[in-house]
């Protein structure tokens, strides 16, 4: 039975810059991952139903604008009302360190800030699935 | 975890999270997914299934869009699966084909899955046409699926639905693009998208010549001007796929040929597998029976009498 990683990159908000999370989706693909992008300016509830639709086991969500201590968390409820509780959680943009208590507490397992390798992100995809067995 | 049973009351139900799951039990191979088929499967469904194919960017995400837009205002629960291929080196893909539809993403009566082609193992033939039957069960009708038609594609995804639309554009190699062997043959429903941007005279008049070829006892298929940008075209492309669709598959039909194309992948599959346990047999693996051909102990073809005997003695 061969198993695929399937991970979701959502960009919520009104910024239009998706070259960090079309980055990120090349290399989850060249990592061997379905990567299923959907987008700039796309609501939470639209990310949390395409999450469920797609059954991924990762939602990664992508920001610039500033607006992710409202957004994200908005996000990560609405995948829990909708079951996805077992779905991992990470995010990545322009996200001052003091914010991201607050993300995890909300259940961000992992935040990425700008200039992180993308391997880096690949290896914590890997180590949370090994967890996850 | 759920019985499959339980999985089936889910599905039937039109629980969202369950579907889905199945979807990915059925995509990843999963033994239990046999068993929940059987248990869905009414032969009495009459959901329309429609295989959308064509050449990348000729807006096949763009036209199904529409098409949910069309079918939703009907009150039509519509389902979509969107294939695209997976890179041979990686195994991964990226799939971008939702990118075109998310206007529906917050519509609870749209269901769109994504698929990586994953080989052609658990590619197009085997895997697809059982997605498509979970969301049959689950009350999608119709249920399109959206594949990228390079070369041998098209005609694949011909044995899939009730009914195959070829989405063409204008540009460079019109005649290139018609005359490939096959695409004529397998499309129902041609369109000719992208109408807004013009081009279009020399893009039907190179169909048109290319269906000529077509024998006619098979029926030629209606040749649509379309465009996913305005929604030009919409309702005369609806008008002609249900045209088609009661022709080929009305009535008790549409049963019987929905039933032979789930026998004939249920078949592949079978087919392949029952053939390569047999190569593992016989040689210890493909990379054993390779090492053998290299050898010149025997070929491929020598491989392929083995497999006729060996079948042969079991009945
Ligand atoms: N001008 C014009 N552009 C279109 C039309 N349909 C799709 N496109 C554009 O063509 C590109 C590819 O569309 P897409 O639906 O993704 O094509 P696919 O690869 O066949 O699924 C996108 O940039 C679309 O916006 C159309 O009718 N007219
Ligand atoms: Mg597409």
């Amino acid at each position: 039975m061969e198993r695929k990683i399937r991970v979701l990159i959502g960009k919520p908000g009104l910024d239009g810059h998706d070259r960090g999370a079309k980055f990120i989706a090349r290399a989850l693909r060249d990592a061997g991952m379905e990567v299923i992008y959907t987008g700039i300016r796309q609501t939470p509830e639209a990310i949390a139903n395409t999450a469920i639709q797609e059954d991924v086991d990762f939602v990664g969500l992508s920001l610039l604008s500033g607006a992710h201590n409202h957004l994200f968390p908005q996000v990560a409820r609405l995948i829990r009302e909708k079951g996805g509780d077992d779905i991992i959680l990470f995010g990545g943009g322009v996200i001052p360190g003091e914010d991201i208590p607050g993300l995890e507490e909300a259940g961000f397992r992992a935040i990425f800030t700008p200039g992180t390798p993308a391997s880096d992100v690949v290896e914590f995809i890997h180590e949370e699935m090994k967890n996850r067995r | 975890m759920n019985t499959v049973h339980e999985l089936a009351e889910g599905i039937r139900s039109g629980d969202g999270r369950t579907l889905a799951r199945a979807l990915t039990m059925v995509e990843n191979g999963d033994p239990r997914a046999a068993v929940l088929l059987h248990e869905l499967y009414d032969p009495s469904a009459t959901a329309l299934t429609l295989g959308v194919t064509g050449p990348p960017g000729a807006g096949k995400s763009s036209m199904v869009n529409r098409l949910i837009a069309y079918w939703r205002g009907k009150g039509k629960k519509v389902g979509v699966l969107a294939v695209d291929p997976s890179s041979p080196f990686s195994g991964g893909a990226l799939l971008g084909d939702r990118i075109r539809m998310q206007e529906h993403a917050t519509d609870a009566g749209v269901f769109i899955r994504s698929m990586g082609s994953r080989g052609h193992l658990g590619g197009l033939s085997g895997s697809t046409r059982d997605s498509l039957e979970l969301m049959i069960a689950a009350g999608y009708d119709p249920v399109m699926v959206e594949t990228v038609g390079v070369g041998q594609a098209e005609v694949e995804v011909a044995s899939l639905a009730d009914l195959t639309i070829l989405v063409l554009v204008p540009g460079a190699g019109d005649e290139v693009q018609t005359m490939k062997a096959g695409i004529m043959e397998v499309a129902d429903v041609i369109v000719l998208n992208k109408a807004d941007a013009g081009g279009m005279d020399r893009l039907q008049t190179a169909v048109e010549s290319s269906l000529e070829l077509v024998p006619d006892g098979i029926g030629r298929p209606p040749v649509v001007r379309f465009s996913a940008k305005t929604g030009q075209g919409l309702e005369l492309l609806v008008e002609k796929i249900l045209e088609e669709a009661s022709s080929k598959t009305g009535d008790s039909r549409g049963a019987r040929k929905r039933a032979m194309l789930v026998l004939e992948s249920v078949l592949r599959e079978k087919g392949r597998k029952m053939a390569a346990s047999k190569v593992e047999e016989m040689f210890g693996g493909m990379e054993k029976a390779i090492d053998s051909v290299l050898r010149g102990e025997t070929t491929p073809y020598g491989i392929g009498e083995l497999l006729d005997k060996s079948f042969g003695e079991e009945d």
